[in-house]
């Protein structure tokens, strides 16, 4: 059994009808991107996937649990699926260590004694250590995303999400973030990515799926897809992401 | 202007301006945690209490806290509710705190912007854990200047204790002047101590922000 399954799922936004029957599968350590243009309908996929939005129709299925805003271990499910956002999201009040314990904290999953412990290994992981006492503010974009990276593996995930996490950095701070992600999927975590980085998608992903109109229009393994696309809709987008 | 025939007064002033604190504080906290439910409510998904709450709002808020404080201590003895003076007043003071504190508050929460409650959400901490430590701190950070000078009017408008005869500062003053006949100089003296304490709090007020709030500001 697939990790994700998402089988035939709508997804209506006023008179929007966003996704219009999306069906994909992933597998555990498998990390997959989907691409395509904006409003295609990517970002509400994976936000489903983590019942951010609820599905109209259709199911979404992860670790053979039902996903919808109602289930009844809502809040264990979102420990073991991490997410990190175009806008890192970090919490301005608190510094970098408690931005990353509070959660492991608050849930139980380590006491007191350990927390400095778990957010020194998070940061060392994306590079970061020396930041542990630093404020949001005071960090970089690409730091920032870095730390909210960190905070997610803080939890263990047995699933990342990644919603278009460097479309809000200076071009320059994209690598570093890219190079931790690159690192967590070689370490086997399976991902979600919703990206423009092509270069990325090409590198590092096991399957590209590309989302057109609210459908997946066409996906498979990068270095078939990138070089020969089956659609003309593809082959139209590769074209204009050049 | 003779000032002298205050002095054997001293204590009385000082009585009269301990009581004006402890109806400010009390009312103060009560109406800050008044104010902190109420924008709960209002921002939460129960209409019948959502109305409840805005129309204690613009009850408290359209009429005089004179005719608030008499509406308690006169009005609801004829209920059979008898309440002494200084617990009458700090009631009506803490509604009528509550109720500008409700709408200060609402602004703080909505100045959060609704990222920091999905990130929480992601994190599978709970409805309470996300507004306590994720929402409450900076929405309280951006409510604190509106909380604090309405925490200054609060401290002048207890001198409308006195027309239910609690023993605050300013019914001490008309007491000193009814047995000195000196107006002038007692309500000056007053009127110093009323800008001394507000001045103070002003000062305490910025020192406890500091203290509390010391994350750096968004740039």
């Amino acid at each position: 059994m697939a990790l994700v399954e998402i089988r035939d799922v709508h997804k209506t936004f006023g008179k929007t009808e966003v996704l219009k029957g999306v069906s994909l599968d992933v597998e555990e350590g498998e990390i997959v991107t989907i691409i395509g243009r904006s409003g295609s309908g990517k970002s509400t996929l994976l936000r489903c996937i983590n019942a951010l939005e609820s599905v109209d129709t259709g199911e979404i299925h992860v670790e053979g649990a039902r996903v919808h805003a109602k289930m009844p271990d809502l809040k264990k499910f979102r420990q073991r699926v991490g997410i990190v956002f175009q806008a890192f999201n970090l919490f301005p009040h608190l510094k970098v260590e408690r931005n990353i314990t509070l959660a492991p904290l608050l849930t139980g999953r380590i006491d007191k004694a350990k927390a400095r412990a778990l957010a020194e290994d998070v940061l060392t992981r994306v590079g970061l250590a020396d930041k542990i006492d630093a404020w949001p503010e005071q960090l970089s974009g690409g730091q920032q995303q870095r730390v909210a990276i960190a905070r997610c593996l803080a939890m263990a995930p047995h699933l990342m999400l990644f919603d278009e996490v460097t479309s809000a950095l200076d071009p320059e701070l994209v690598g570093e973030v890219l190079k931790v992600m690159e690192a967590m999927a070689k370490q086997g975590m399976t991902m979600i990515l919703v990206t423009h980085e092509m270069g990325f998608a090409r590198n590092v992903a096991n399957r590209i799926v590309f989302m057109h109109q609210g459908r997946v229009w066409e996906q498979g393994p990068p270095a078939k897809l990138f070089a020969n696309p089956e659609t003309p809709e593809l082959a139209s987008f590769i074209a204009s992401a050049k | 202007m003779n000032f002298l025939p205050l002095w054997r007064y001293q204590n009385q002033l000082i009585d009269g301006a301990i009581v004006t604190l402890e109806l400010t504080v009390i009312a103060a906290i009560a109406g800050l945690l008044i104010g902190i439910a109420g924008a709960v409510a209002l921002k939460g998904r129960i209409a019948p209490l959502r109305w409840l709450v805005r129309g204690y709002i613009e009850l408290f808020r359209n009429t005089p806290s004179l005719i608030q404080i008499f509406i308690v201590f006169f009005v609801l003895p004829t209920f059979g509710l008898k309440i002494p003076a200084f617990q009458a007043a700090c009631v009506a003071l803490s509604l009528y705190f509550g109720a500008y504190s409700v709408e200060i508050i609402r602004a703080g929460l909505d100045s959060i912007p609704r990222n920091q409650v999905e990130a929480g959400q992601c994190l599978g901490l709970s409805g309470w854990q996300v507004f306590r430590h994720i929402v409450l701190p900076p929405a309280l950070r951006n409510a604190y200047p509106a909380v604090t000078s309405q925490f200054v009017l609060l401290l002048l408008g207890t001198s409308l204790a006195s027309q239910v005869a609690t023993d605050e500062l300013f019914h001490v003053a008309g007491f000193i002047e009814s047995r000195t006949y000196r107006s002038f100089e007692v309500y000056a003296v007053i009127c110093v101590v009323y800008f001394a304490m507000a001045m103070s709090f002003k000062a305490l007020f910025a020192i406890i922000g500091a203290m509390a709030f010391r994350w750096p500001r968004r740039r």
